[in-house]
C-alpha cells in the first residue's frame, strides 16, 4: 500500500527478530489432524493471488474483437502481435534503457558508499556511531511529503530536475538507511580474524574493505542489491515528479500514460504489463527467498 | 559458502605499506568518518536539507520559483479551516481502518494454514508474495480492468446470472476508496503473511505440543499459543500499518488522481496537488509538515506505551 520507496522503515525501535527457517515449512510433528481444509482454503487464495494474472496473460493475446466477446478467458487463438506493437507504441527501446541507467547507477553507489558506511560502522568503531545510527532510523522514517516540495524546487534551480543523475541521487539517499543497516547486520558478523591480519601486513582500510570485507560480506550485498533494484525498478512517485519530459520517462512512469492513452486496448496494455513484470518475475523466482528476506528484514517498503 | 576460498587476504596483491600514512588520531577518527562521509553527504542534501527547510517553506507563500514571502503560521490556519484537508483527513482514517483489519486479519489467518503445512508450504508463500513484487501502476492497470463495469469481473458475474457486481466502482464516490484498498490490500496483504508465517516458525514445537496435551483445539490454539507467539511482529506491523496509512499515495494517484471530485483524495495527494498543479509549493510544505506530525505522533505514542510498560 505505500508508496514503492517512501518507506518510513525501521522506525525508532529495534524490529522485531524475523528469521526464516531454513528446514521446511512443516513443524508440528505428529499431529495427525488432516490437513485438507488447509489446502482447500490456500487454493482458493491462490486463484485470488494469481488468477488476475492469469487474465493478463490471456489479454495479452487477444485482439479487440476476441476481447470485447471473452474478456477474461483463455484466448481462441494467439495473438502474437500485441508484443512488438507494444513495444514499439510504448517506446520500451528508450524507457528500459532509462530505468535500466537509474536502477545500475543507484544499486552501484548504494553497494559502494553504502557498503562504506557500513563497514565504518561495524568494523571501524567510528567515533560518534551512535549519532549517526540515530540520524539515520530518523531520516528514514520521515515521509517523503515532507521534503518532496522543497527538493523538487531545490532540484530545479541546480537543474537536477529531468536529469537521470538527479534521480540516482535522490534514490542513493532515500535507499541508504536500510541498506547500510543490513549491510552492517552482516558485517558484524565476520570474524575480525582476516582483517587483524591483514592490518598486521600493513594493508590500508580501503584495501582490507575491498579485497576482505566486501568478498565476506556479498550475500548481504546481493540482497541490497535485490531490493534495491526493485525498489528503484517499481518506483512511482518520484520518478512521477522529477522526470517529466517523455524521453526520460522509466519503464513505470511511462506505461502510467500508456495505459492512460490506450485505456480501450486492453491487448495492448495487457502486453505492455506483461513485458514489463516479466524480468521481475522472473529474477524474484529464481532468487526467492534472498528477495523475500531482503524485503521483509527491516520492514521496509509496504 | 564457499567462504574459504574468498576470504583469504593476499597481501602480494595489496602493495604492503610496512607502515601506515598518516597518524594515529587521523587512522582512528578521521578514516571511519572518510568512509561514511560520501553517502551521509548525499542523504544530507536530499533529506535532511530539504525537510529542515521545508519547516521554514510552510511559514510562506511561495509559488516554488522565486522569493518565498513570510506569512507566520497563515498556512496553517488556513489548514484548519480547508474543507478538503479535513475531508482527505477523513479517508485517511477510513483507510486506516480498513488496513488494520483487512490485511491483518487476511495475513493472520492465511500464515496460520500455512505454518502446519509440510508440503507445498514453500509453494504458497511465493505465490501469494509475488503481487507485492509487481509495480503499482501495473497492479492498478490490471485491476482497473477486472473492475470495469462492462468488460470486468462484474460483467461476467452478471452473464452468469450474479447481478449487482456490474457496477463503476472506482466511479462512485461511496465505493471508490473502498475499492483502491482492496487493489491495494491485493498487493500487499501478502508481504504481510510473509512476516507473520516467519515469526510462527519461530515459535517452539513444544507449546503446541502442551497445548495439544491439555486438549487445545485450533482456535484455542492459535489464541493461547500462535498469537502471544508473534506479538512482537504484530504489533510492530500494526504500527508500521498505521504510518503507512497517514503516507499511502501510489494507488489513489494512478486510479483516480483523488476523484471522482475529489472523493477519494488523501492527505498525500493533496500535498502533491498543491504543489505541482495549483503551485502552493508553501501551502504544500505545510500540508507536508501536517502529515509528518501525524506520523511523529503515532510513533511517539507507541514508544510512549512501550516505555510505560506495555508489552508491545
Amino acid at each position: 500500500m505505500p508508496p514503492a520507496l517512501a518507506q518510513p522503515p525501521g522506525a525508532p525501535l529495534p524490529p522485531p527478530p524475523r528469521r526464516f527457517g531454513l528446514g521446511p515449512l512443516g513443524r508440528r510433528s505428529g499431529r495427525d489432524v488432516s490437513h485438507t481444509p488447509n489446502y482447500l482454503i490456500l487454493g482458493l487464495l491462490l486463484v485470488f493471488a494469481l488468477g488476475p494474472l492469469l487474465v493478463l496473460v490471456f489479454n495479452s493475446l487477444k485482439d479487440r474483437a476476441q476481447l470485447g466477446r471473452n474478456p477474461l478467458g483463455p484466448p481462441t487463438e494467439a495473438i502474437w502481435s500485441n508484443f512488438p506493437q507494444a513495444w514499439e507504441v510504448g517506446n520500451f527501446a528508450v524507457t528500459t534503457r532509462n530505468s535500466g541507467i537509474l536502477v545500475v547507477g543507484t544499486v552501484t553507489a548504494v553497494l559502494l558508499l553504502g557498503g562504506m558506511a557500513a563497514y565504518s560502522l561495524a568494523k571501524l568503531n567510528l567515533p560518534g556511531s551512535g549519532a549517526l545510527t540515530l540520524y539515520l532510523l530518523i531520516g528514514s522514517s520521515l515521509p517523503i511529503q515532507l521534503y518532496l516540495v522543497p527538493l523538487f524546487f531545490l532540484w530545479q534551480r541546480v537543474g537536477l530536475v529531468n536529469n537521470l543523475f538527479g534521480l540516482i541521487l535522490i534514490y542513493v539517499a532515500v535507499n541508504a538507511p536500510f541498506s547500510i543497516f543490513l549491510l552492517r547486520s552482516y558485517m558484524m558478523q565476520l570474524p575480525s580474524d582476516f582483517e587483524d591480519a591483514a592490518r598486521v601486513d600493513g594493508a590500508s582500510e580501503w584495501q582490507i574493505f575491498r579485497q576482505v570485507v566486501v568478498p565476506l560480506s556479498w550475500p548481504g550485498f546481493l540482497t541490497v542489491g535485490l531490493v534495491g533494484s526493485l525498489n528503484v525498478w517499481n518506483e512511482f512517485l518520484l520518478a512521477t515528479v522529477f522526470l517529466t519530459e517523455q524521453h526520460l520517462f522509466t519503464v513505470v512512469t511511462s506505461y502510467f500514460n500508456f495505459a492512460t492513452r490506450f485505456s480501450r486496448d486492453w491487448g495492448l496494455t495487457s502486453a505492455a504489463a506483461l513485458m514489463m513484470i516479466l524480468p521481475v518475475i522472473a529474477i524474484f523466482l529464481a532468487l526467492q527467498r534472498r528477495f523475500i528476506d531482503g524485503l521483509t528484514q527491516g520492514g521496509l517498503k509496504g | 559458502m564457499q567462504i574459504q576460498d574468498s576470504l583469504t587476504f593476499n597481501p602480494a596483491r595489496a602493495e604492503v605499506r610496512p607502515r601506515r600514512r598518516g597518524g594515529r588520531f587521523f587512522q582512528k577518527k578521521v578514516v571511519p568518518w572518510l568512509f561514511v562521509l560520501p553517502i551521509l553527504l548525499i542523504n544530507v542534501v536530499v533529506v535532511l536539507g530539504p525537510a529542515l527547510s521545508a519547516v521554514y517553506y510552510a511559514m510562506t507563500d511561495w509559488t516554488g520559483i522565486g522569493a518565498a514571502e513570510w506569512v507566520g503560521l497563515a498556512n496553517f490556519r488556513a489548514i484548519l479551516s480547508d474543507g478538503a484537508f479535513r475531508h482527505a483527513f477523513t479517508n485517511n482514517v477510513v483507510w486506516l481502518a480498513m488496513f488494520l483489519t483487512v490485511p491483518v486479519a487476511m495475513a493472520l489467518a492465511v500464515s496460520s494454514l500455512l505454518a502446519p503445512l509440510r508440503r507445498g508450504g514453500l509453494f504458497f508463500r511465493m505465490a501469494f508474495f509475488i503481487p507485492y513484487v509487481l509495480p503499482s501502476v501495473i497492479t492498478a492497470q490490471l485491476w482497473r480492468g477486472l473492475l470495469s463495469p462492462d468488460r470486468g469481473i462484474g460483467a461476467q458475474l452478471t452473464d452468469w446470472g450474479v447481478p449487482g457486481f456490474d457496477r463503476a466502482f472506482l466511479g462512485d464516490p461511496d465505493t471508490v476508496l473502498p475499492a483502491i484498498g482492496f487493489v491495494d490490500n491485493w498487493h500487499f496483504w501478502g508481504f504481510l503473511m510473509v512476516l507473520f508465517l516467519a515469526a510462527m516458525q519461530n515459535i517452539p514445537t513444544d507449546l503446541y505440543d502442551a497445548a495439544r496435551l491439555d486438549g487445545a483445539g485450533r482456535w484455542a490454539e492459535f489464541r493461547d499459543v500462535t498469537l502471544p507467539g508473534i506479538r512482537p511482529t504484530l504489533v510492530f506491523m500494526l504500527l508500521m500499518v498505521t504510518i503507512w496509512s497517514f503516507l499511502t499515495f501510489d494507488y489513489i494517484w494512478i486510479l483516480t488522481q483523488g476523484g471522482p471530485a475529489g472523493s477519494s483524495e488523501v492527505l498525500a495527494v493533496l500535498v502533491y496537488k498543491e504543489a505541482f498543479r495549483n503551485f502552493n509549493a508553501g501551502y504544500a510544505s505545510a500540508l507536508g509538515l501536517t502529515l509528518s506530525a501525524f506520523v511523529g505522533v503515532v510513533i511517539v505514542v507507541f514508544i510512549t506505551l512501550r516505555r510505560r510498560g506495555w508489552e508491545i
